[in-house]
């Protein structure tokens, strides 16, 4: 049960040879209108659902060989090591929680955000019937699954944001967010008298702590924390979910913050927490935070916790019919 | 490592300790939030043979129906007990539950009726949709599928050497307990 798993994961060549994409296809960006994105979008849920990013898997590789061989942290990471092999292997879902679709679409001036909208809901609904994501689309009173992934009234789920940008091409980007892992985020304001927390970075290191002695295992550790400070409460929560899209390993560009990311990710290791909450050195992969404006009266901070499972990834349609994944 | 298979008697139960890894065999019954609620306030009689001396599984599985119609589990790791925390004493009693296997652990209430009861908490590792999924070989039978959607439904099914870990005992003992008591007072020191 001990023996190190070392991750390796099908080849790109592989993956390519997989897609949903017909072989060769190329986007045309010269007619907006005319431009599909259902497929790039299928694509990028069925790699999303499966793959975990790098640098994901780097870091629990890192915090394995961190816990002493033969631990239960030891080998609840090996398992997760052994999961992320299985689900790319077999193109499935990595949890049954395939999560919250969020979507983030960025794109030229004249594309129709209307017709993107439907093209990626067609997307979710394809990938649902694929069993690739599993219907996680309920009324909220009764309970009521829909079946499909998608809310009736076109907005809610999955949740798809736009974002007009002076670059030629068209990027999409996902999470698949899992509902353990959103019940545990929270947002403070502060002053909070309760933590003895002020309005300054001393504050908001209390706020971080807090949440995630809070969330404990329940949040599918080791977590990814996306933190932002400021905004109101719709777009401060809005920041930190798309601060996890951030590469771990990579610096915060505010020099400052970026060194508040190291020590606060240092101090929460030090929690015993560990994997899944059964005790260990590694609690956190780690801690994304950015400064935001706000109103003079509110201080926000709010968390979100991403769980070990961080099933993120992006399409780009280049202008030379190029496309990337990420 | 200790093998146990369903149906398990109180007196296996009772030798299972905090920490204990087991490797569970044999029928296994999926049920998560609508089902808890369902058990709770209808205490339906149908469920009770199924239930007597076998393990609940919180878990809402990826399931894909083959063209014959038979199903398969495609991911299927365990959701966050703590939401079944206001029912799962009580479902415990009323059907003789043995354990309960998910995620995070539970609170006091389910303590006590794995005490009174004679039942263990039983822990996954989260997020290893496709390795449990592995271990789930057979889906029996799928009772309440329309009333209550795919991942709510109680999925009857057969695991094999499926791997877990005793975070609460028939004896009072908690993992969750302990951990989270540990990373409180080192908060405290980090905050002071």
């Amino acid at each position: 049960m001990s023996e190190c798993v070392i991750p390796t994961l099908t080849s790109n060549e592989v993956v390519a040879s997989k897609s949903v994409l017909p072989a060769g296809w190329k986007p045309d960006l010269t007619d907006l209108k005319a431009l599909d994105l259902t497929l790039p979008m299928l694509e990028l849920l069925r790699r999303s659902t499966s793959r975990l990013p790098q640098d994901v898997i780097d870091a629990l590789v890192k915090g394995r060989d961190a816990e002493e061989e033969g631990s239960r942290a030891f080998n609840t990471l090996n398992d997760m090591v052994r999961n992320i092999i299985l689900a790319d292997g077999h193109v499935t879902p990595l949890c049954q929680d395939t999560g919250t679709i969020i979507v983030w679409v960025r794109h030229p001036y004249g594309l129709s955000q209307r017709a993107a909208k439907q093209q990626v809901r067609a997307a979710v609904a394809e990938a649902t019937k694929r069993s690739w994501l599993r219907p996680n689309c309920v009324e909220a009173l009764s309970g009521k699954n829909t079946g499909t992934n998608m809310d009736p009234f076109h907005e809610g789920h999955p949740a798809v944001h736009f974002e007009e940008w002076d670059k030629p091409e068209v990027q999409i980007a996902v999470m698949q967010k899992g509902g353990g892992c959103e019940n545990v985020g929270a947002q403070y304001r502060l002053p909070d008298a309760a933590l003895g927390a002020g309005r300054d970075i001393k504050g908001v290191r209390k706020c971080i702590i807090d949440a995630v002695v809070k969330a404990q295992g329940q949040g599918c550790s080791p977590g990814i924390l996306g933190v932002a400070i400021g905004g109101d409460r719709v777009t401060s929560y809005e920041k930190s979910k798309e601060l996890i899209l951030r590469k771990l390993g990579t610096s915060n560009p505010d020099p400052k913050m970026d060194a508040f990311e190291k020590e606060i990710t240092n101090d929460l290791n030090t929690l015993g927490i560990g994997p899944m909450g059964y005790g260990g050195n590694t609690t956190v992969l780690g801690v994304m935070a950015e400064e935001m404006y706000r109103h003079p009266a509110s201080f926000y901070v709010s968390i979100s916790y991403m769980c070990w499972s961080s099933r993120r990834g992006s399409i780009t349609l280049k202008t030379n019919g190029e496309v990337s994944f990420d | 490592m200790i093998r146990l298979t369903t149906p398990i008697t109180e007196d296996q139960i009772r030798q299972l300790k905090v920490g204990d890894e087991v490797l569970l065999n044999g029928r296994v019954v999926l049920s998560r939030d609508m089902g808890h609620k369902y058990m709770k306030e209808q205490k339906p009689e149908w469920l009770k043979p199924i239930l007597e001396n076998m393990v609940i599984y919180h878990c809402g599985p990826v399931v894909k129906k083959h063209e014959d119609g038979h199903y398969s589990f495609v991911a299927a790791g365990p959701t966050t007990s703590i939401r079944e925390e206001p029912y799962q004493a009580d479902v415990i009693e009323t059907y003789k539950v043995r354990g309960v296997i998910g995620k995070g652990g539970m609170g006091k209430k389910t303590s006590e009726g794995l005490q009174k009861t004679g039942a263990v908490y039983l822990h996954a590792t989260g997020g290893a949709g496709s390795l449990l999924a592995e271990r789930c070989k057979r889906v029996v039978d799928v009772k309440m599928l329309e009333e209550f959607g795919s991942p709510e439904a109680f999925w009857i099914i057969e695991v094999e050497d499926f791997p877990l870990v005793v975070t609460m005992d028939s004896h009072g003992g908690s993992l969750h307990e302990i951990v989270a008591q540990q990373s409180q007072e080192r908060a405290k020191a980090l905050m002071a």
